[in-house]
């Protein structure tokens, strides 16, 4: 971030408390995507909260994984704006997990360069990049052996290694397509509590894309309900329980009713269609 | 596994072997084909270990070896860097794909006649026209190997900020490295082949297949087979030493 760039973020007040900040951090206005069946959005405005877990949830094909990927700049809009605190994505330090991690992983590498590939990529010198992964390891309390290649780890493993991935570059907005669909439930479990603990400890501004009713309202701050395409704002559901949440969380009536009334939404939405 | 059925397993490849050598044993000991033609397991063997420990198929062996391993070399330097140009455009591929397609299916032995009027009479001719069908063959796969490139693979590492240079040399290159090797196995197959039989036909004085053709010119039965082994064997080497290199350097291929 540039100084004139934090100064207008900061706002007049120096010295202002970031938890207190309430201003949006990410405003999409008018964005439009169009493949050649269909029309996936038009004219589509919304805001991303601050320092918020939010999941994105809807019926299929509705362009949930569309909508992050034209946000992170993997997919061009053909109209509207995405400004990250009034900055375009260029100058905006952000994270992107992968659904498929086997794919997303360069085999050729060990874990540990893999982690440190993007700070590579910043030109950070070699002695710099182990001190930095090495803290971030030592602030997930990870306990994987990172010499080894990716595909001697296991799916969750890989996975996390790829979270770390994003993370090393302390970013500001991190986005996830459905990052544990590919594994067994077990490590789904596992790796919701990684994921709770990151946005805990770092209070970065996370975008979730699942198809897990369950998983996205137990995990978020606001469940982003979409509307079959073009896709709409259903509503956006806040879910506010405290965390760290366990699987007690879930049995508790504010749980049981959120993820009734999203239910109900979504139902709705694919007998629409 | 236990460890003797580990052992078992090992020696599995062992019995087609034995299988061979006594079918062999027993057609030439019941004289099923005329010992002239066929000679003996033992003679042939006899043969072939004093022509490569003393005799002249030992240099004929090496000869071969120098002339195959030259032509792939050659190849792989011109085709390698080739392949990763045309394989980083799929437009650029696709405007010469005919060409490289169209010259891959004609028989290199086609062209000898074309590159003895080049070349004139010796190794140059040989090792060229062995080093023209490694190429093309090489040149097919690595370009492959690059366009085949794990899309998500890219993206990510597009996604973290890498420019197109360094996603080309970080990612491209060692995506397409399995589907190279793949290339350099073929490769040096189709180049010991054009080797071994322009070293028949046009006028050579050594190499392996100088000595299979002089052999079965001077009826030396046991030399012919003898030559045809070391040939076989000079193949599977050849191969299994690509393997290797493959197995070290592009650890992750299929994992």
């Amino acid at each position: 971030m540039t100084s004139a760039a934090a100064s207008m973020a900061n706002g007049p007040a120096s010295g202002f408390d970031e938890s207190r900040r309430t201003a949006p951090h990410v405003t999409i206005r008018g964005l439009s995507k169009r493949y050649t069946d269909a029309v996936i959005y038009d004219n589509f405005d919304f805001d991303i909260p601050r320092g918020k877990l939010i999941s994105v949830f809807g019926p299929n094909g509705c362009g949930k994984s569309t909508l992050i990927n034209m946000i992170a700049g993997l997919v061009p809009a053909d109209a509207g704006e995405v400004l990250f605190d009034g900055r375009p994505l260029s100058r905006v330090k952000f994270g992107y997990v992968f659904q498929n991690y086997r794919e997303a992983l360069f085999p050729w590498l060990p874990a540990f360069d893999n982690i440190a590939y993007p700070l590579k990529l910043m030109g950070v010198p070699k002695a710099e990049r182990r001190l930095r992964v090495e803290r971030l390891v030592a602030h997930l309390g990870v306990k994987i052996d990172l010499a080894l290649y990716p595909y001697h780890l296991s799916g969750g493993q890989q996975q996390l290694v790829s979270i770390m991935r994003a993370l090393i570059v302390e970013p500001e907005i991190l986005f996830l397509d459905e990052p544990f669909s590919a594994l067994d439930y077990e490590m789904t479990l596992f790796m919701r509590e990684q994921l709770q603990r990151v946005c805990m400890e770092t209070k970065t501004t996370t975008v979730l894309v699942s198809h897990d009713l369950e998983e996205a309202v137990y995990l978020s701050d606001y469940v982003l309900l979409l509307s079959r395409h073009p896709a709409q704002v259903v509503e956006f559901v806040p879910y506010d329980a405290p965390r760290p949440r366990s699987d007690k969380t879930m049995t508790e009536p504010s749980f049981v009713a959120t993820k009734a009334h999203c239910l109900k939404l979504f139902q709705h939405e694919v007998r629409r269609g | 596994m236990t460890g003797r059925k580990q052992i078992a397993r090992a020696l599995l490849p062992l019995v087609g072997v034995a299988m061979l050598l006594a079918v062999w044993t027993l057609v030439n000991g019941l004289k099923l084909v005329d010992p002239v033609l066929l000679p003996s397991p033992a003679a042939t063997f006899k043969t072939l270990w004093e022509g490569m420990t003393s005799g002249k198929l030992g240099v004929d062996f090496v000869k071969t070896v120098v002339r195959t391993i030259s032509s792939t070399a050659i190849a792989a330097v011109i085709a390698i860097p080739l392949g990763i140009l045309l394989g980083s455009s799929e437009k650029l591929y696709r405007s010469v794909e005919f060409l490289i397609d169209f010259f891959r299916s004609t028989p290199a032995s086609a062209m000898f006649p074309l590159f003895l009027v080049l070349f004139g009479v010796g190794d140059r001719t040989k090792i060229s026209v062995a080093a023209f069908g490694a190429s093309l063959v090489i040149l097919f796969n690595v370009a492959y190997g690059v366009m085949n490139a794990r899309k998500t693979r890219l993206l990510a590492a597009k996604v973290m900020g890498a420019s197109r240079m360094r996603v080309l040399f970080d990612v491209m290159l060692l995506e397409s490295l399995p589907q190279t090797f793949v290339g350099l196995r073929n490769g040096v197959s189709l180049a010991l082949v054009i080797i071994v039989v322009a070293e028949m036909f046009i006028g050579s004085t050594d190499g392996l297949g100088q000595r299979v053709f002089e052999a079965q010119q001077l009826f030396d039965m046991p030399g012919m087979y003898a030559a045809i082994f070391a040939a076989g064997a000079l193949g599977y080497a050849l191969n299994l030493l690509f393997l290797l290199i493959e197995r070290r350097f592009v650890h992750w291929a299929g994992r």
